[in-house]
């Protein structure tokens, strides 16, 4: 076990340092550099020096990686071209913002998906099942931006029960108005919700053609034995996956998500990053990002061998 | 797999005898959508499909007004006159929605079925030569696949189309690319499988005892046993991709104003939508029926190739 987890972990560094060259690579050939940028079309090459020799980008490109990875191994990510302020301080209050959006949306939305999965799959072909099959089927196909969009018109244009954006104000935690993290965090859920949901019902129907279902059914153990015991175990280990497949794609939905409702989070921070060639942002973000998807593959891979036991140590 | 020679190099072969293969595709794909009617799913999503396709082949046609003209009064609620109400530049929005058909389906399947060309080409071509080639080339598109997809598109979309000789592709071509580049590597892993199961069968076995040519046998050989797999890609893949595009049209990087983009539409609402809720809601339904007919379509066809076969359809 022990043995196992030291080689995942430095697969994850492994990870991370290929992910923060390619990024580096990628910014390096964005056309127009970030100076450029900051300054505008109409500057004289002076002044244009002058900002590249402030920023360090009249440097060579692998001595300024090296710099830059050297700093961040002690914290220090660098200041942002943009805001001229330190990343940490940009990027924290941001990152927390998404944090508590994304945990809302997890927390709502995987116990209820799961529930209604196992439900709608145990009573295949029955009427609850066809409803809740053809609810989460259009959820899956409505954009977030158009789920977005419908809930602003429903409850803050019709019926004036919440504020139509999140704009929030700088230093201040969501936490403190939660009116207007209830829309953003219900379009976040609606999706993940349908997707689970279709994944969980799919996986139980596979599970309850097996034999050994077939045999408990047989033998003649309670529906709630074999639903327990048998089926949900079994239907979980794909489904684990997928969630955390979907933490991956959950991050680009926080990139619509938070722009639709104007949400001050890393989404919508990163957006203007790209924009503004904000390198050492889309630095951090990045590597926020890579770990992230790295830490939720490992969690998904670890809850595999509690699930199952075949699969336990082995691989 | 009849008429082959082995004096015929695999390249020739396959443009000589490039006829048989369209009709194969258009023989796959009208089994199964016949499949597809046997199903309730793909009863309805049909004819939502089907509509969609009208209005992207005739929509600017069959549109009362024209998509970019100053028809009427500014934020014009519905009426017998607009249907849908008007703009913020007194645009009619019916018309808008009617024409913007046409991009967003042409965009879609094109970059759909690009993804769907690159990836049969990386997929066939790793599985085929197999051994560390495979090995190195699965680990690249595994390190592909774990960017989130559409950070990846902005990626790509803001390093290319933005530069110098970006500029002269259109964007509608950049966004068509991206959509490629980001569905490649799961592509390529559905078809590298599918390689890996038909490689080891008799007629590719004899094939290369023959001595055919690589190529020849990769794409006389066992691509044509994979049209109906290619056939239920397309159709996932192909509501992903209006996801996709849409989402890129709605963050402003994909079709540019003024032409109708619905994705780009719903945004310019966003600044009026407590006042003037129906500019949103007409490109909403339009890209959410088509979502979702795509994939009440690409259900019933998944759904009918799992029913037992009867009559004539194979």
């Amino acid at each position: 076990m022990v043995r196992f987890l030291a080689i995942r972990l430095s697969l994850i560094v492994l990870t991370l340092l290929v992910v923060s060259v390619v990024i580096f690579m990628v910014t390096e050939v964005l056309p127009g550099d970030a100076a450029q940028q900051a300054l505008g079309q109409s500057v004289t090459p002076e002044s244009l020096e002058a900002l590249r020799a402030k920023w360090g980008l009249d440097r060579p490109a692998h001595v300024r990686y090296f710099d830059w990875i050297g700093s961040a191994l002690q914290g220090d990510l660098g200041d942002s071209y943009k805001y001229n302020k330190p990343v940490v301080e940009i990027v924290g209050p941001r990152l927390y913002n998404s944090v508590i959006l994304l945990v809302f949306a997890f927390v709502i939305s995987v116990p209820t998906a799961v529930i209604t999965g196992v439900w709608a799959g145990v009573r295949r072909s029955s009427f609850g099942d066809q409803f809740a099959s053809i609810v989460s089927l259009v959820g899956i196909s409505l954009p977030e931006f158009v789920t977005g969009i419908l809930f602003i018109v429903i409850f803050a244009s019709w019926l004036h029960w919440l504020p139509s954006s999140s704009i929030l104000l700088p230093g201040t935690s969501p936490l403190t108005r939660p009116s207007i993290l209830v829309l953003p965090t219900l379009t976040m859920t609606g999706v993940l919700f349908a997707y689970l949901m279709r994944m969980t019902r799919a996986n139980v129907i596979d599970v309850m053609e097996t034999n050994y279902v077939r045999t408990a059914i047989l033998k003649g153990l309670p529906m709630r034995r074999i639903i327990f015991r048998h089926i949900i175990p079994n239907a979980m280990l794909p489904t684990i996956s997928v969630i955390a497949v979907n933490i991956g794609w959950m991050l680009g939905g926080l990139i619509i998500v938070e722009n639709v409702f104007a949400y001050p989070g890393i989404g919508s921070l990163l957006l203007v990053s790209i924009q503004s060639r904000d390198v050492p942002i889309l630095q951090a973000l990045a590597l926020i990002i890579a770990m992230t998807y790295a830490a939720s593959n490992l969690l998904a891979d670890l809850s595999y061998g509690l699930l199952n036991p075949r699969i336990r140590i082995s691989s | 797999m009849t008429g082959y020679s082995i004096t015929r190099t695999g390249w020739t072969a396959i443009f000589r005898t490039g006829g048989s293969g369209i009709v194969d595709i258009m023989r796959t794909v009208r089994t199964l959508f016949m499949l597809a009617l046997r199903t309730p799913a793909g009863r309805i999503g049909l004819p939502i499909v089907l509509i969609h396709l009208i209005l992207a082949l005739f929509g600017t046609w069959l549109a009362p007004y024209s998509p970019t003209a100053f028809v009427g009064p500014q934020l014009d609620a519905p009426s017998w006159q607009f249907l849908m109400g008007t703009d913020v530049f007194g645009r009619d929005i019916l018309s808008r929605v009617m024409s913007g058909a046409g991009s967003i389906i042409g965009i879609s399947a094109a970059g759909a079925l690009l993804g769907i060309a690159l990836g049969t080409i990386v997929g066939m071509g790793s599985g085929y030569k197999g051994g560390k080639t495979d090995e190195v080339v699965m680990r690249i598109m595994d390190g592909l696949m774990s960017f989130p997809s559409l950070l990846m598109a902005l990626l790509v979309l803001t390093i290319f189309a933005s530069s110098d000789i970006g500029r002269r592709l259109p964007q509608e071509g950049w966004v068509i690319l991206t959509i490629g580049v980001v569905f490649m590597p799961p592509i390529s892993r559905v078809m590298r499988s599918t390689t890996l199961a038909l490689k080891t069968q008799e007629f590719v076995q004899s094939a290369r005892m023959r001595g055919e040519p690589s190529p020849y046998i990769i794409f006389r050989e066992i691509l044509p046993n994979t049209w109906s797999v290619l056939a239920v890609e397309l159709s996932v893949r192909l509501s992903y991709a209006i996801l996709l595009a849409s989402s890129l049209g709605f963050l402003g990087l994909g079709v540019q104003p003024p032409s109708p983009d619905w994705g780009l539409m719903i945004s310019e609402s966003r600044r009026y939508i407590v006042t003037a809720p129906w500019v949103a809601l007409a490109p909403a339904f339009a890209v959410s029926s088509l979502i979702i007919g795509v994939n009440l379509l690409t259900d019933g066809i998944r759904q009918a190739r799992r029913l037992p076969k009867k009559g004539t359809y194979q």
